[in-house]
């Protein structure tokens, strides 16, 4: 590759792509931190809409919302999701009908899924509220958790498994006492990742939450709050709402060497 | 261990997925084929007025729109995308990771909050209206926030990451003594990309298509937000038909639609991967 590429040319392509892909987030950032809280001057760094926003009842009751539907599913998911990848991996013929399933939640339209859903539970006639929420994010959560945890396991050395088994391990004391400290990093990267697709996911919450106040998550404040246009509020929301999603990022891909899903 | 335990391993999980995903799908393939009750909520009698509904001239415009936004969305970011990715892969290996870590970082934070950065940068007093005014331009600009550019922008935006990755691995992957081959036989550098190395990355760059259309057609954040109000995208029509119309069988209607157009796209996307792998570049 490096033998036929202009270095210059190469130079100027990433400059202008990473200026396309950082200066956005950069102004909102920088903005969130302005005493005057507009684009048109600075005034000065403050820290105030952070304040602002500690205040705000609303933003911090759909954050407590956001953190318990997080929490709850991530821990479903990881349970779940962890399981179903030895499952799979340990059998040795690959079904095909069990491989889309599981690849499914994780292509299908954010909107399709969220409407099935919402039809789902009305027919069943299900309360909608946080826990449709929870529900519904363990089905997107365990599909990531799965796909992180096989690609880890695909390195596994099943002999060691084999060995406690001849050892007289039953299988569930093997999988506690061999597969699952082995497979930590990679099952507690996978759930961090769940932590914050769910952190962050909009649309299927907007469904299945229901019309009621006490139910909004985060994503769902930050909507309606951007409806309403740009405020400097907003932009501390937004600046804060990603430092999490980042930081929960660079973690797993600490533990997780494999690379980010997909890659 | 047997063939026969991984079963009670992956019950738990399989069942949660037919549950909450596989049941619900179902359901609202079956949704479309019922009538619309007249306070609505569904009647039980089967119909295929929803389906023609979709086919219908009234709809054909929003349809045409969200197609023409998706696809344009689609191949400025495969463009983009494929470039940057080309750059990535063109770097000093040590490098590479540390390049490609950072395009992808944005695609991992918040959506919503990815296009809020563009009401920041394009809204009336935003930040390129304040640029311009301090530059001295002091007429009318023309409207940024609240168009059809605007929204294929946002979508560029917050998909070009993935593209980038989709085009990085073959990219990587790909042998320089082939193009070097190439020009040794007298092909110029852009014919050497064009027969050589495009052909043997096309696999990349059809994900990033299909990807970026599939998810820009069905998508009614983005229009919502960056189109304004009385902007609508097949998404914006779903999304009306369950929260303000409540004509839910319609609604599954076009969501199917929008499941079928993706499945299409896949096979083709798969098809076309298989030909590229199997098939040498020929000569002429």
């Amino acid at each position: 590759m490096r033998t036929q590429a202009n270095p210059r040319l190469m130079l100027m392509i990433l400059s202008a792509v990473f200026a396309f892909l950082y200066i956005p987030i950069s102004v909102l950032v920088g903005l969130s931190f302005n005493e005057g809280g507009l684009p048109t001057a600075w005034t000065g760094f403050s820290t105030k809409w952070y304040g602002e926003l500690a205040r705000n009842s609303d933003v911090m009751g759909a954050a407590f919302n956001t953190l318990i539907v997080a929490l709850v599913s991530t821990v479903l998911a990881t349970i779940l999701g962890t399981l179903l990848a030895i499952g799979v991996e340990i059998r040795r013929r690959k079904g095909r009908f069990i491989e889309t399933i599981i690849f499914a939640p994780m292509i299908i339209p954010d909107i399709v899924l969220a409407i099935a859903l919402l039809s789902f539970f009305s027919l069943l006639d299900v309360t909608l509220g946080l826990h449709t929420v929870i529900l519904s994010h363990v089905v997107f959560n365990l599909a990531f958790v799965c796909s992180v945890v096989r690609a880890r396991l695909k390195t596994f050395d099943w002999s060691v498994v084999e060995a406690s088994a001849d050892l007289g391990a039953s299988t569930p004391v093997t999988l506690w006492r061999i597969v699952l400290p082995v497979m930590l990093p990679a099952i507690i990267a996978g759930a961090l990742l769940a932590f914050t697709l769910s952190v962050d996911e909009f649309i299927i919450a907007f469904f299945t939450a229901g019309a009621g106040r006490d139910s909004i998550t985060l994503p769902m404040q930050i909507f309606a709050m951007i409806r309403f246009g740009v405020t400097p509020e907003i932009n501390a929301l937004a600046t804060i709402v990603m430092a999490v999603s980042v930081i929960a990022l660079a973690l797993s891909q600490r533990l997780n060497r494999g690379g980010l899903p997909g890659q | 261990m047997t063939d026969r335990k991984p079963l009670y391993l992956m019950s738990p999980a399989l069942a949660w997925l037919t549950a909450f995903m596989v049941v619900p799908c179902l359901l609202i393939l079956a949704l479309a084929f019922f009538r619309r009750g007249i306070y609505g909520g569904i009647e039980y009698t089967f119909t295929l007025e929803n389906i023609a509904l979709v086919f219908d001239p009234l709809y054909a415009g929003v349809f045409l729109k969200s197609a023409g936004i998706a696809g344009l969305s689609a191949l400025i970011a495969v463009i983009v995308g494929y470039a940057s990715a080309y750059a990535i892969a063109a770097a000093p290996a040590r490098r590479q990771p540390v390049l490609l870590f950072f395009a992808v970082l944005p695609f991992w934070s918040n959506y919503l909050v990815r296009t809020y950065a563009w009401i920041v940068l394009l809204n009336r007093e935003g930040l390129i209206a304040s640029m311009a005014h301090w530059l001295g331009y002091d007429g009318e600009l023309p409207k940024l926030l609240y168009t059809e550019s605007a929204v294929v922008v946002g979508l560029v935006y917050n998909y070009l990451p993935f593209v980038i990755l989709a085009c990085y691995a073959p990219l990587s992957r790909l042998n320089p003594e082939i193009a070097e081959a190439s020009r040794d036989l007298g092909g110029s550098g852009w014919t050497t990309f064009r027969r050589v190395t495009l052909p043997m990355t096309f696999p990349g760059v059809a994900t990033g298509f299909v990807f970026v259309f599939v998810l820009s057609i069905g998508n009614f954040v983005t229009p919502a937000l960056l189109g304004g109000g009385q902007f609508q995208m097949i998404g914006n029509l779903v999304y009306a038909q369950f929260l303000t119309a409540n004509d839910w069988p319609f609604g599954a209607a076009l969501s199917m639609f929008l499941i079928a157009i993706m499945m299409g796209l896949l096979t083709l996307q798969t098809f076309a991967t298989e030909r590229a792998s199997g098939t040498r570049p020929e000569a002429t």
